[in-house]
């Protein structure tokens, strides 16, 4: 089956869409979008972790065809998405991030250990910042909760940012810079207003 | 594998009619996992996010009506002084991710012991709206649950609500597990206090076949409670009814040993969570009745 959908603000269109598969298999394998992390493909991880219509979401437990019509966002799209909020809106009309740069999306920059040049968001520069990524494969659904903890509750308590991060496990354990790094993230948001 | 997508509940009626082996699907959290997983192949996969008022609520004189695919996320946010043991029982689900999708509708329908939101819901008292093409009929929670992973549905019917009554006093939920988030529950236990009609009511998940009642755990509470005149003179509940109800609870449980626990833990994890859900509901219902009293 063919499916419609918004990706990162923009309409996409996948086919041969098998009816029984996931979000997650559609972003990777469809759309070449391998941002979105497949650890454990039942709910348990959080790394594939995605916005759909503004939640955060496991994208392995939303079936292909259930995202019909709907927005996705995606740790590619991030750092638009983070901008756009900022900035309240999109005001020059061509916003989002296009497929191929999605797809070619790389938090290299300039140098990577600092993440300069490069477009990121600003929970994306802060886990470089505090050091929170170790093997990464846990990052991008960490950096989506987190995002979205940070949207709705702009002065997290420890116990709130444990609560958003509940549903992401890092096998690291690097939790304590994780932790840190949405610290970072949050007091950084409170300068800026 | 066919992919359907009503866009009304008449449709869904109809296609579930034409198509008694759809698998319906809404938050996904336990049929995309069997599907993943290769467990399961339907032959047909029914969307039900289409389907707009299965994620609404009404809140009504007596009782909640609560739409199959509202999320547990509203439910915590929403619900939490009419339906306090659901909301509790809720938080305890899994992760925000799985919380923002999956709800009550989906227990239901797959109906394992462990679902989180039963024992809430038996302790509640609550009944199940179903529905076909021949017509809806309303299931007591008490008869909805048939065996492991089982439940009274016919072929042809889709789970449209619940029906839950409103809260007339405390609630309280409890689940054992080995940590707070991502656990299914080695067993949990929901109690709620009636004071309207002076009767208590419970509900057991993962320690039987089937998530249960201790029925005769609170018949004896409601007599202890009634002759000591608890509720009216607000009294402490004296420990030897305490231990006594807390002994028929963990003798109400039929569990087994299966990777989570063993039989003989569950049974005793149910007595001391039955103690101190009693414990809890019954100090919050002394703490209004003393505001009350205060405040007339």
């Amino acid at each position: 089956m063919r499916v419609n959908f918004t990706v990162n603000g923009r309409p996409q269109e996948a086919d041969d869409v098998w009816e029984g598969e996931s979000l997650l298999y559609v972003l990777r394998e469809r759309l070449g979008l391998p941002g979105s992390k497949n650890a454990c493909e039942q709910g348990e991880c959080g790394s594939c972790t995605v916005r759909l219509d503004g939640e955060p979401v496991c994208s392995c437990l939303v079936a292909a065809g259930q995202v019909e019509g709907r927005e996705v966002v995606t740790v590619e799209g991030l750092a638009d998405y983070a901008k756009q909020r900022a900035e309240a809106g999109c005001a020059t009309g061509a916003c989002g991030t296009s497929l191929q740069n999605a797809q070619g999306w790389q938090a290299k920059g300039t140098d990577s250990h600092t993440g300069e040049g490069a477009e990121l968001s600003p929970i994306q520069q802060a886990f470089i910042d505090a050091g929170a990524v170790q093997c990464g494969f846990c990052t991008p659904g960490l950096l989506v909760a987190a995002d979205e903890m940070l949207e709705r509750n702009p002065n997290p308590s420890d116990a709130d940012i444990r609560e958003a991060l509940s549903g992401n496990l890092c096998r690291c354990t690097g939790y304590e810079k994780i932790m840190d790094a949405v610290r970072l993230a949050a007091a950084r948001q409170g300068e800026a207003v | 594998m066919d992919f359907l997508r009503p866009a009304s509940w008449e449709e869904a009626l109809a296609a579930k009619a034409e198509h008694p082996t759809a698998v319906p699907i809404a938050g996904g959290t336990d049929v995309m996992v069997e599907i993943n997983f290769d467990h399961r192949r339907p032959e047909y996969l029914m969307d039900l996010n289409r389907v707009g008022d299965l994620s609404e609520w009404e809140v009504g004189e007596e009782s909640v009506r609560l739409g199959a695919s509202v999320p547990y996320t509203k439910i915590m946010e929403n619900l939490r002084a009419e339906l306090p043991g659901l909301a509790l029982a809720s938080h305890t689900v899994a992760s925000p991710q799985i919380r923002n999708r999956g709800g009550v509708g989906g227990n239901l329908g797959t109906a394992s012991p462990a679902g989180d939101a039963h024992p809430a819901l038996l302790a509640a008292g609550a009944e199940v709206e179903v529905e076909s093409v021949r017509g809806s009929r309303r299931i007591p929670i008490d008869e909805f649950y048939t065996g492991v992973k089982r439940n009274a549905l016919a072929a042809d019917e889709l789970i449209r609500s619940v029906h839950v009554k409103k809260a007339d006093g405390p609630q309280q939920f409890s689940k054992v597990g080995t940590r707070n988030a991502m656990v299914i529950a080695v067993c949990a236990f929901g109690f709620a206090l009636h004071p309207e009609t002076r009767t208590v009511r419970t509900g057991i998940g993962s320690a039987a076949p089937t998530p249960i009642r201790a029925k005769a755990a609170e018949e004896f509470l409601n007599a202890a409670l009634e002759e000591g005149g608890f509720w009216d003179n607000g009294k402490i509940v004296t420990p030897s009814v305490a231990k006594q109800f807390a002994d028929l609870c963990s003798a109400a449980c039929n569990p087994i040993d299966d990777v989570r626990g063993t039989a003989s833990y569950r049974r005793h994890a149910v007595g001391v969570m039955a103690r101190r859900t009693l414990t809890w509901t019954w100090e919050s219902y002394r703490g209004t009745r003393r505001t009350t009293e205060g405040a007339a």
